[in-house]
């Protein structure tokens, strides 16, 4: 097949206050026509500034741009040394881009048909009509329902999914030879994001387009491209068939890498298997229940039910593993276990005592057995407080004298990893996982019998997020704790998990021990979410 | 792999609040040329004006004798000489048709003017940060309320409450204090709008919820956490609002309905020079070049501030 | 939308009684007794007394208000002397100092005071905009400085400063203009004009820097957003990026700031329309609260806290509608 895009020695370069930075450091790679190759890393490896440098869009920014980045084969353009108005005639027409978040990509003020048919018509000439015609009909080739009419909506009425459906219909209106695809799948929920893989694969095969796919996530470039290219600190660690390079990676970063990922169908944990027998229900919820109002039609108003009387109860000892997609209710179910937010119906009890409808006073005393972990590890902390006093506070409100709170939190730095000396420094200065460590010796320090993580992972690199969840199993050990994991990673939670609920549009789906769920799972919904997950190699 | 490597992060982008945080908004604030150029202006200014009258003596004149042998009759007491009588006796000249000394009644102006700003800040301080946080704090109920209160405040030309209030309040009142009061009392609902914007921000913050989690009271939380985070922020919009309440004075002054004679201010002075412009430019000039400069200096200074602690909410823009 | 209405409309009536019921607070707790100005020097106590029966001030403060707002619904009957005059609703009453109804008061008043601001709101308007639109897309080259320095001085100008300083350099220096009197535009629409550039020129150097910085940033924080990275990818050119997408993004904002504004531009307008003498609302505020025309002010109140809430309805309506995504509640 035909090379349609040669990329020969790219660099990127930015000057800071401290000199030259190199985002990208000699990238090369063929891309053929119908192929799909995967660029993958961790935050900062430079795989997305790659992908912006492919469509010049560095050129305002003060960086720059070196080597050679030849489209269309031997005799096509070379985009690095085009001027503005050849790499603008490029844009769209040879070489598209779609990107990670698809509810900012698209100009909220115009119809969707509108912005397809103003791209069409930048580079065809075509007239008004012409355009029109031609964005529905690439509206209804990806797959937009009752395309000529929801070609007059306005993105905001699209979901995420919709949305992203749109943007590949923009970039195919011009059938360009290759698709530049930025973390196209990483803000929708799994069963969406399958969808999308698949419409990208289907178009490939029928269009001859090229696609370049960058990505975290190893599962999605096994899926979907056919060569996979490693990159860490700006350069190419490993690169090659994909099926090659995550059976047997060459490179140590590449293995360290795919050991980091929790995987469907990895052998679990020993330590887990292990396990004494679950004890007695910790905490049991009966027909828990809360709804949100808004303002709704006219002078109704609504009410959305965002968890619906759910039912479980959390065992001494386990980690119940909670999983659904965005809006399925999970960060609203946990909120109301620890007592942040009042239910609006149903019954919490914690240890033989029922919660719900305590007073307040009573209600503190009973909310030091149970702790939380954050997703967010910037606003779990507040900045203008030491991390030595963000772990102390807790004792002190408590009435542990001042002297001892230090000693205890210099203590509990110790034993999540962290290093003591560094008590009084501010959360800024460390990194996004070590915030997170700070997250859980501040939730431990009271020595709670249960611990909640809401997505406490999530917003963390595979190899940061293999630790912390380490870090999470020793401390499950050591203190005893009960755990209450929220996710929406179905690997993650199939690795810390003994038992799984899931949830979906605020209803307990499904509940199970998590060798019988993922082995044999009893509802449809968990079954399509399984089979939505991408599979490593 | 280090964690470290994984998470690249920039250490420009410290938090709002944290004491690296305010080591660099000084930094930024030093290298920012016109807002040095503002702080020594307003401190020349406000010492000038402290000093009044010693300056003044000085000068070896004061605010209320007439002059009227400076002034030429057969043009309507127009001063003498060229730049309004301005000379080694009178620095800046002598208004017309008494003859007083500028450069005193300007000093003296300067006195009200900034303390007339500075006092109408506490106030609206006071006023706006007590409705804000209620506001912030108070449940749904007082939110929405006070919300509304806020906003109304806001829309509302409340200067003509003002001077409806000035033109009634008996004389005997002291001026600069009424003006305190009124300008305070009707112009406080930026402060409690920022006020209850931060308060709300970071009451949803998850440090907060840990907080609550580990059994804080509210209001350890109040103080412990939230108030910290939100008082940099509307300080540094406190200092914007100063060189506002001294065009606001100005303004009333102007009106009619602020400072009197035999006192001055800026204002009250433009007031009566409105009817000179063209005799006695001089007369137009100190006033308005005084309240101008003096504008100028702390709109710099504040929005430096404000700057080096959000560029892009900046007057000057990004920068 | 119907409970957006209602609420506007509910929100409306509380304020309107809110205020006057201020309005007549501050009059009542005040020891200023506007008889004793209609009655002028030399005034003895039973031509006070009579003054006082005439004007209701005998009367308690709350049963004065009362009549107000019920005149504000049915209209009223006033008698002086034998002679009854009926007020129709809606009745603001009539001037303490003049004797003239206060609904024709205003009314007179109104058309200067809406030339001034309505000339001004274009010329504003327009300038802000082309400033703060050259000013992002040239930023920090020279054109960019000057315009911050236009809008650092023009925000930092009080209007009877920049109004005074026009004055002198176009009527006293130049003489390229008379002292602005008004000439309303029916009769003589060039003269009407004439008169007034240098108050519409006034309270335009304020505004239109608001404008600029408004539009500045605007354009500059819509011009870092995804979209336009989006159209940019797909090779629109640069005159549509800016002028379609971007501009959409950066002036559909401004539609509320002229509501949200309103207040400011109002005091603005009264500070240039005294300055220059122009007989507008402005100076009609000034002189009945100086002289304790309570009518007048309860009037001046009520027409001032109408316009604040329809300025901002009209800027809520106008903004739902350009902008699809806003839902009004």
């Amino acid at each position: 097949m035909s090379v349609v895009l040669s990329v020969r020695d790219l660099s990127v370069e930015y000057s800071t206050g401290e000199g030259a930075f190199r985002a990208v450091d000699g990238v090369s790679f063929d891309l053929a026509a119908g192929a799909a190759l995967g660029v993958v890393g961790e935050s900062g490896s430079g795989k997305s500034t790659t992908a912006l440098a492919l469509l010049g869009l560095h050129r305002t920014t003060g960086a720059r741009v070196t080597g050679r980045i030849l489209l269309g084969g031997p005799d096509g353009v070379e985009v690095n040394g085009l001027d503005g108005e050849g790499v603008r005639r490029v844009r769209g027409r040879r070489i598209a881009m779609i990107f990670q978040d698809p509810m900012t990509a698209l100009d909220p003020y115009y119809r969707i048909g509108d912005q397809i048919a103003e791209v069409h018509r930048a580079h065809s000439g075509a007239d008004r009509r012409a355009a029109w015609a031609r964005a529905v009909e690439v509206l209804d080739r990806v797959g937009i329902p009752d395309a000529a009419r929801r070609a007059r909506a306005r993105p905001h009425e699209f979901s995420g999914g919709m949305r992203q459906r749109a943007l590949i219909a923009m970039a195919l209106a011009c059938e360009p030879e290759v698709l530049v695809a930025d973390e196209p799948t990483s803000a929708l929920d799994v069963t969406v994001q399958a969808q999308i893989l698949d419409l990208l694969d289907e178009l490939r095969a029928d269009t001859g387009m090229a696609l370049l796919l960058v990505t975290h996530d190893l599962g999605v470039v096994s899926r979907s491209a056919d060569e996979v290219l490693v990159m860490h600190r700006g350069r190419v660690v490993e690169q090659g068939p994909v099926r090659e390079v995550l059976r047997a990676p060459a490179r140590p970063y590449t293995r360290a890498l795919l050991d980091a990922v929790p995987r469907l169908d990895a052998p679990r944990h020993a330590r887990r298997d292990a396990r004494r027998d679950p004890g007695e229900p910790l905490l049991t919820v009966t027909g828990l229940t809360r709804e949100f109002r808004r303002p709704g039609r006219g002078l109704r108003r609504e009410t959305t039910r965002a968890v619906d009387a759910v039912s479980l109860d959390v065992r001494r000892g386990e980690t119940l593993g909670v999983v659904g997609e965005s809006g399925s209710g999970k960060t609203t179910l946990v909120r109301m276990m620890v007592g942040l937010l009042p239910p609006t119906s149903g019954r919490i009890v914690f240890d033989g005592e029922t919660v719900t409808g305590l007073p307040e006073k009573r209600l503190r005393q009973v909310r030091r057995e149970m702790q939380m972990v954050f997703q967010d590890p910037v606003s779990s902390l507040n900045p203008r407080r030491t991390v030595g006093d963000a772990i102390a506070d807790p004792l002190r409100v408590r009435g542990v004298p001042d002297g001892e709170a230090r000693r205890t939190a210099r203590e509990l730095m110790e034993r999540v990893g962290l290093e003591p000396a560094r008590h009084d420094r501010y959360p800024h200065e460390f990194s996004g996982g070590q915030c997170q460590r700070v997250g859980i010796a501040r939730a431990l320090a009271l020595r709670p019998r249960l611990l909640v993580c809401d997505e406490a992972v999530s917003a963390l690199d595979v190899s940061t997020q293999a630790q912390i969840l380490d870090l999470l199993g020793d401390v499950q050990e050591d203190y005893g704790l009960t755990i209450v994991f929220v996710s929406h990673d179905l690997a993650v939670i199939r690795q810390v998990s003994d038992r799984v609920a899931v949830l979906r549009g605020g209803a307990l789906v499904e509940l199970a021990e998590v060798e019988e769920l993922y082995a044999a799972p009893a509802h449809e919904y968990t079954r399509s979410l399984l089979a939505a997950v991408p599979a490593l190699a | 792999m280090s964690e470290v490597l994984a998470e690249v992060r920039d250490p420009g982008a410290a938090v709002s609040g944290s004491p690296a945080r305010a080591r660099q908004v000084l930094r930024r604030l030093r290298s920012d040329r016109p807002a040095m150029a503002g702080l020594i202006v307003t401190g020349v200014l406000v010492l000038a004006a402290v000093l009044a009258p010693l300056l003044t003596a000085l000068e070896g004149q004061d605010t209320t004798t007439f002059h009227t042998q400076l002034l030429d009759s057969a043009r309507g007491g127009v001063p003498r000489g060229a730049l309004g009588g301005a000379g080694a006796d009178h620095w800046l000249g002598v208004e017309p048709t008494t003859g007083r000394d500028l450069f005193a009644r300007a000093l003296y102006g300067a006195r009200i003017s900034f303390a007339v700003a500075f006092g109408t800040l506490v106030v609206q301080l006071l006023l706006g940060v007590a409705v804000g946080l209620a506001a912030g704090f108070g449940g749904r109920w007082a939110d929405a309320t006070l919300g509304r209160l806020i906003d109304l405040a806001i829309s509302f030309p409340q200067l003509m409450f003002a001077i409806a209030l000035l033109a009634i309040v008996p004389q005997s009142f002291p001026r600069p204090v009424l003006l305190m009061l009124v300008i305070g009392l009707f112009n406080w609902g930026g402060t409690a709008r920022l006020t209850r914007g931060q308060v709300l921000s970071l009451k949803s913050r998850d440090y907060v919820a840990a907080a609550r989690l580990s059994g804080a009271s509210p209001g350890r939380i109040a103080l412990r956490e939230i108030l910290p985070g939100a008082l940099p922020q509307v300080l540094t919009y406190a200092a914007i609002l100063l060189p506002g309440n001294m065009v606001s004075e100005a303004g009333l002054s102007f009106l009619g309905v602020g400072v009197h004679p035999p006192a001055s201010s800026w204002g009250q002075m433009l007031s009566t020079a409105t009817t000179w412009f063209r005799a006695d430019p001089m007369y137009v000039l100190v006033p308005g070049l005084s309240l101008l400069t003096a504008v100028l200096a702390f709109t710099l200074l504040a929005d430096g501030l404000r700057a080096a602690l959000d560029p892009k909410a900046s007057l000057r823009g990004r920068r | 939308m119907t409970r957006y209405l209602l609420r506007r409309l509910g929100s409306l009536l509380v304020l309107l009684v809110v205020m006057t019921a201020v309005v007549y607070g501050i009059f009542y707790a005040i020891p200023a007794d506007p008889a004793v100005l209609v009655c002028g020097k030399g005034c003895d106590g039973g031509q006070l007394a009579s003054i006082h029966h005439k004007l209701g001030l005998d009367q308690p403060i709350t049963t004065q208000y009362w009549h107000f707002l019920e005149g504000l619904v049915a209209g009223r009957d006033y008698s002086s002397g034998p002679d009854v005059s009926h007020c129709a609703a809606p009745c603001l009453g009539y001037s303490f100092q003049t004797d003239l109804p206060v609904l024709s008061l205003i009314a007179q008043r109104l058309p200067v005071s809406l030339s001034l601001t309505a000339g001004a709101l274009v010329l504003w308007t327009v300038t802000g905009v082309a400033l703060g639109l050259v000013s992002a897309l040239r930023e920090r080259r020279l054109t960019d400085r000057l315009i911050t320095v236009f809008v650092l001085g023009g925000l930092g100008t009080p209007v009877f400063v920049s109004g005074l300083l026009l004055l002198m350099v176009f009527c006293g220096w130049l003489r390229w203009l008379d002292f602005p009197v008004y000439v309303p535009l029916t009769e003589d629409p060039a003269g009407w004009a004439r008169n007034l550039v240098l108050p519409w020129l006034t309270l335009t150097i304020l505004q239109s820097a608001i404008f600029t910085r408004l539009t500045h940033t605007g354009m500059l924080e819509t011009l870092s957003e995804d979209h336009i990275r989006t159209v940019r990818a797909y090779g629109l050119p640069e005159r549509r990026v800016i002028g379609r997408h971007a501009l959409r993004g950066a002036l559909t904002p401004l539609i509320s700031i002229n509501a949200v504004e309103f207040g400011a531009v109002l005091v603005n307008a009264m500070l240039t329309e005294t300055l220059f003498g122009l007989p507008g609302i402005g100076q009609l505020i000034v002189q009945s609260s100086n002289n304790v025309d309570l009518p007048v002010v309860a009037g001046l109140t009520l027409t001032a806290g109408l316009a604040v809430v329809l300025a901002n309805t009209a800027a809520d309506l106008l903004y739902a509608a350009v902008d699809r995504r806003v839902v009004l509640t």
